[in-house]
């Protein structure tokens, strides 16, 4: 195996199977988040389970962070790689007769992911990290005590209706993304065609449902408690 | 019809090049593409210029070598035809048409829309060929049996025709679904597996030593190509490449 990863092949399957990965951590994230919408305790329960059990912390958090960071990275360096294999461009050049729009623009769709996984860093991740971490707070409770803290974290953070709409635009952005990430994470594994129009037609479904859901989630709240 | 044509002009390897702008008339929609350059060259030989070079050679779709990129696109507007079998009636009276030269780092113009892909054939050179003893005692191939299923497979990949529609096309100039179809017009076959963990490995590595770019599966390639190579194949050298990977 020795240069697989090196060669362009190689890195293929590398993006899919990072991909995989991704999709599904969003897949259960999302499952956790739409708790919120039904009810607050359940929600309360589930986050406090994945924020404390030592095998999502220590074994999946990592893997979930070395996922991203490797995608990001191999992706802009694919990116780079690729378009230096043209250096002179075309003076005229009829992408869309050959292509979708979100195929051939998947480093955008995903410049604006990475600007909102800033966000959603500053947002979620970094004040959880300190408060479990640096003071050592693994209670999940409230200042005061009384019960959970996250649900309240939750709508806190949809009352701006800036940071609502920042969250709605990333979640468009992700879904264009996925469009044709999904599939294409398939294709590269080399999965074989006779199940390529059923799994492009999940591979759509999953890229609506799962974006749309998000900003169902962040909107339900912003209004819920404003 | 009459038409205006903007063209690649590049005087050599290294010339910087520039598109130049070019009348021709009373072009007849029954020509294909190929005449009506030969039209345009016939006009710019009597008035002393230089005619315009492009690569051409069966002018029955089967070589491959007419390589011109037309309104955006390798082959131009029509699907499944190279550009000798593209007709002017797909074009307009009064129409402005650009032309250029297949552009990617590992396809460097010679001159106008001439370039040189011989990359491709050192990707060839590097495993695209099985091994066979033709001391007189060669074995029959229909002593092998094949299924029908794989002999049609193998026999769709292997009509490509290597004109690098695929690389002109893919916004990342990647040659994946050239080399994709080579690898698979042999591992399809019986005869194509004594070599296949070399073949795949050594295709692959001198894909990537020309400089093409890497698949991002936008199946461009597919739509483009004038043989409807199918990017199935593609997902066919990954299997075998990955597969070769864990035998040695």
């Amino acid at each position: 195996m020795s240069g697989f990863f090196k060669s362009s092949i190689g890195r293929k399957y590398a993006m899919a199977l990072s991909a995989f990965f991704l999709m599904f951590f969003l897949l259960q994230h999302f499952a956790i988040n739409i708790l919120s919408v039904f009810s607050p305790d359940a929600f309360n329960e589930a986050s406090h389970f994945m924020g404390t059990f030592w095998a999502v912390q220590y074994v999946l958090q990592p893997v979930l962070i070395f996922g991203v960071v490797y995608h990001f990275v191999m992706g802009f360096i694919l990116e780079a790689r690729n378009r230096s294999a043209r250096v002179k461009k075309y003076a005229k050049n009829n992408g869309a007769a050959n292509s979708s729009w979100m195929s051939r623009n998947m480093i955008y769709s995903g410049l604006c992911i990475l600007a909102f996984l800033v966000l959603h860093f500053i947002d979620f991740w970094i004040p959880e990290i300190n408060t479990k971490y640096i003071q050592g707070d693994m209670s999940g409770l409230l200042g005061n005590g009384e019960g959970f803290r996250y649900y309240e974290e939750l709508a806190h953070k949809f009352e701006s209706p800036l940071r609502v709409g920042a969250y709605v635009i990333a979640f468009i952005f992700l879904s264009l993304h996925l469009m044709h990430g999904f599939s294409s994470a398939f294709q590269s594994a080399g999965a074989t065609s006779m199940r390529k129009e059923k799994l492009q037609l999940f591979g759509k479904a999953y890229a609506i449902i799962i974006p749309l859901g998000f900003i169902f989630i962040a909107l339900f709240h912003h209004f819920n408690h404003h | 019809m009459n038409l205006t044509l903007k063209i690649w002009r590049q005087k050599g390897p290294k010339d910087k090049g520039s598109m130049v702008d070019y009348k021709v008339t009373d072009i007849s929609e029954h020509m294909s593409f190929l005449e009506m350059m030969d039209v345009l060259n016939e006009q710019l030989i009597n008035q002393g210029e230089e005619p315009v070079a492009f690569d051409h050679d069966c002018r029955e779709g089967i070589c491959g070598m007419c390589s011109m990129y037309i309104n955006g696109e390798a082959h131009g507007p029509d699907r499944g035809v190279t550009t000798c079998q593209l007709h002017m009636r797909m074009f307009k009276d009064g129409d402005t048409i650009t032309i250029e030269p297949f552009r990617a780092k590992a396809f460097p113009v010679i001159k106008d829309l001439v370039v040189d892909r011989s990359s491709f054939d050192r990707i060839q050179h590097a495993g695209g060929y099985i091994s066979v003893n033709t001391s007189g005692n060669t074995q029959d191939a229909n002593a092998l049996p094949i299924s029908k299923h794989a002999a049609d497979e193998a026999m769709d990949a292997a009509t490509c025709i290597g004109c690098g529609a695929c690389v002109a096309s893919c916004k990342n100039a990647s040659a994946m679904l050239f080399v994709g179809a080579k690898v698979s017009q042999y591992a399809l076959l019986p005869q194509g597996q004594v070599e296949a963990v070399d073949r795949v490995k050594n295709m692959v590595a001198q894909m990537d030593l020309e400089g093409f770019g890497n698949c991002t599966n936008t199946g461009a390639c597919e739509i483009e190509c004038p043989k409807g190579i199918s990017l199935e194949n593609i997902a066919r050298m990954n299997r075998e490449y990955l597969s070769a990977n864990v035998k040695s």
